[in-house]
């Protein structure tokens, strides 16, 4: 079964066509890139998948929920990372851990082990009672992913997850996603850089709203005849009527 | 209760004792206020300066200053052998009322019946210029009363005042509620917004949204901390005004306390209405402000009577929750009236409740799609 399946999705805001007729299925535990310019409609797709917008038309699943119909079952089935920082800085990692996990109805005894054995996995077992704003990025942002999966969804949709972060750190972020994935969790991730693009197993490139590449990286290398995703995204941005 | 309801509702609590600013605005404030209004802003007059000239120096003149000085409201600080110097001595701020009395005071008095003294106030502050000239006023009367004894009028009316529920005039019984009000009033629609928009500007909101927790239980969970943290404000007015400022509560607590609760939940459906429409955290700090803090003082009753305003004005009044919720504390507190006398009150305040969050609410989910 997919984990995710999208037919003819749109979404319109008055005249504008965000996300114009828009297909993919991703297979659970895939990888799936999903690149854009600013602008390209990315964000509006992926709130329509996530439950936050409903579409103007067209149809959809995600974890088997209907997008038009089902958001509250989708959204107890999928885990989400904002572009924006999805932390509380004024409570401590170990609060933070708890907050999430009880915002998902993990019962209370399971999450106190989760929690233990979460901050053990992260080396933050030191800092438990401490504030996170005092903690450097990298770190946050990996508990900040490390939280959206801990109630074992079935996809996790990642928005930007890597901005701002020094390349060790990336690297290791996408270790983890790698090893999510393993698990059996289909990651979606929209990124802007093109070296990550490289990590998934499937990437889509969506210009002006409408998906204009989706492909492995591999083929679109070679679809395109250049040497990196950069290329290819160049190639294709080049197109765009939309720009910022 | 779902524990994401309570995960939600303790992270708002941690929030709040958290930062700091959130704390002293909670619980400082109120203290603050009363404070200031209980010993430094009365409108009451004491110890008013006065300055005599006198040109009659006789018998009756002199007793007349000798007993203006004795008043607690006046305080005689000098003479002067002409009025013409008045403008100097308001301008340099040296007193608030000058008494003049004329030649042959005592002499008019005794053989004519008839004389006259002249009182000039510094009337830049027209109220305490009123409120000396009255009280000086009465100090004259009195003297008057004193000599009618020895003689009798044809006839008089004796006017006889009484001041019911607080004879002694002590203005904390007026602001007590009126601080109470406007406190929770700010307090209730700014704390609420502003928590909501903050998770709005940092990105969480859409964390929250997108988890299973329904938008509604987001919502409101937010504002039960606020909820908490305005019913302790009130506790912590209420124990000031009763054993630092000795206004005693004469209707039932338990009344003040329920009504008190129906207020503050307006003040936070009016919060919620504010969030929906902002997304800045200042901004929406602007509105509660600005927005509500000038209606909510002119429109509740506590520092101007509704009744003095023009028609338009009295009928605008009407929709601002703070007039009503003024009139209920008044009505408790100072006259010790039961819930019958106020039903009318609470019918409004609970519509007004119901309305702005039905009208919140709709706005929370058109925002959504």
């Amino acid at each position: 079964m997919n984990s995710i399946e999208v037919k003819d999705l749109t979404k319109k805001f008055g005249d504008f066509t965000a996300v114009d007729h828009i297909n993919f299925e991703i297979k659970q535990g895939e990888i799936f890139g999903f690149l854009g310019a600013n602008g390209a409609g990315k964000t509006t797709a992926m709130r329509m998948l996530i439950g936050l917008l409903t579409p103007t038309s067209g149809t959809g699943t995600v974890a088997g929920y209907d997008v038009n119909t089902q958001s509250e079952e989708i959204k107890k089935h999928i885990g989400y990372m904002s572009q924006k920082f999805s932390l509380y800085n004024n409570l401590t990692v170990k609060e933070n851990i708890r907050f999430y996990g009880g915002l998902y109805n993990i019962p209370g005894k399971e999450l106190k082990v989760k929690t233990d054995e979460l901050m053990a996995r992260l080396g933050l077992t030191d800092y438990a009672n401490k504030l996170l704003q005092g903690l450097p990025l990298g770190w946050k942002q990996k508990l900040a992913f490390s939280v959206a999966i801990q109630h074992k969804p079935k996809i996790v949709f990642l928005d930007e997850p890597t901005g701002g972060v020094d390349p060790v750190t990336r690297r290791q972020f996408w270790e983890m996603i790698y090893e999510a994935a393993n698990e059996g969790i289909t990651v979606f991730v929209t990124t802007h850089y093109m070296d990550e693009a490289e990590y998934c197993d499937r990437v889509s490139i969506m210009v002006d709203g409408k998906i204009a590449a989706l492909d492995t990286p591999a083929t679109l290398k070679k679809q395109f005849e250049t040497e990196n995703m950069d290329g290819v995204f160049r190639k294709l941005a080049r197109g765009a009527a939309r720009t910022e | 209760m779902k524990s994401s309801f309570i995960a939600m509702v303790i992270k708002e609590f941690k929030h709040v004792i958290r930062d700091g600013r959130s704390l002293f605005f909670l619980l400082a404030q109120p203290v603050m206020m009363i404070l200031l209004f209980g010993f430094a802003l009365s409108n009451e007059v004491k110890e008013s300066k006065v300055i005599i000239v006198d040109h009659a120096h006789d018998l009756a003149s002199k007793g007349l200053i000798q007993r203006i000085d004795q008043n607690r409201y006046f305080h005689v600080i000098g003479s002067l052998s002409n009025e013409s110097e008045a403008k100097e001595i308001f301008e340099q701020g040296r007193a608030s009322l000058i008494i003049v009395f004329p030649e042959n005071f005592s002499d008019d008095l005794k053989h004519q019946y008839k004389s006259s003294v002249q009182l000039i106030a510094d009337a830049h502050d027209p109220n305490t210029a009123a409120i000396i000239t009255t009280y000086a006023s009465a100090v004259f009367r009195d003297f008057q009363n004193e000599q009618l004894g020895l003689l009798k009028m044809p006839y008089e009316i004796k006017v006889e005042t009484r001041m019911l529920y607080n004879p002694q005039l002590i203005s904390a019984y007026n602001f007590v509620p009126g601080v109470m009000t406007l406190i929770l009033m700010i307090l209730g629609a700014m704390m609420t917004s502003v928590a909501i928009v903050r998770e709005k500007e940092l990105g969480t909101m859409e964390v929250l949204l997108a988890s299973p927790m329904h938008p509604l239980q987001i919502v409101l969970s937010k504002a039960i901390p606020y909820l908490v943290l305005a019913f302790i404000t009130v506790i912590i007015i209420l124990v000031l005004s009763v054993f630092v400022l000795h206004v005693p509560i004469r209707g039932s607590l338990l009344l003040l306390l329920a009504e008190s609760l129906l207020f503050i939940s307006t003040t936070l459906a009016l919060g919620l209405l504010i969030s929906t429409i902002t997304e800045q955290q200042q901004v929406a700090m602007f509105i509660s402000l600005v927005g509500l803090m000038l209606p909510s003082l002119i429109f509740s009753g506590f520092m101007f009577p509704i009744e003095n305003m023009p028609l338009v004005l009295q009928i605008i009044s009407n929709v601002i929750p703070t007039k009503w919720y003024y009139n209920i504390v008044r009505a408790i507190m100072v006259k010790g009236l039961g819930f019958m006398s106020i039903w009318k009150e609470t019918v409004i305040l609970l519509g007004m409740t119901l309305v702005l969050l039905t009208v919140a609410i709709k706005k929370f989910k058109v925002h959504l799609s």
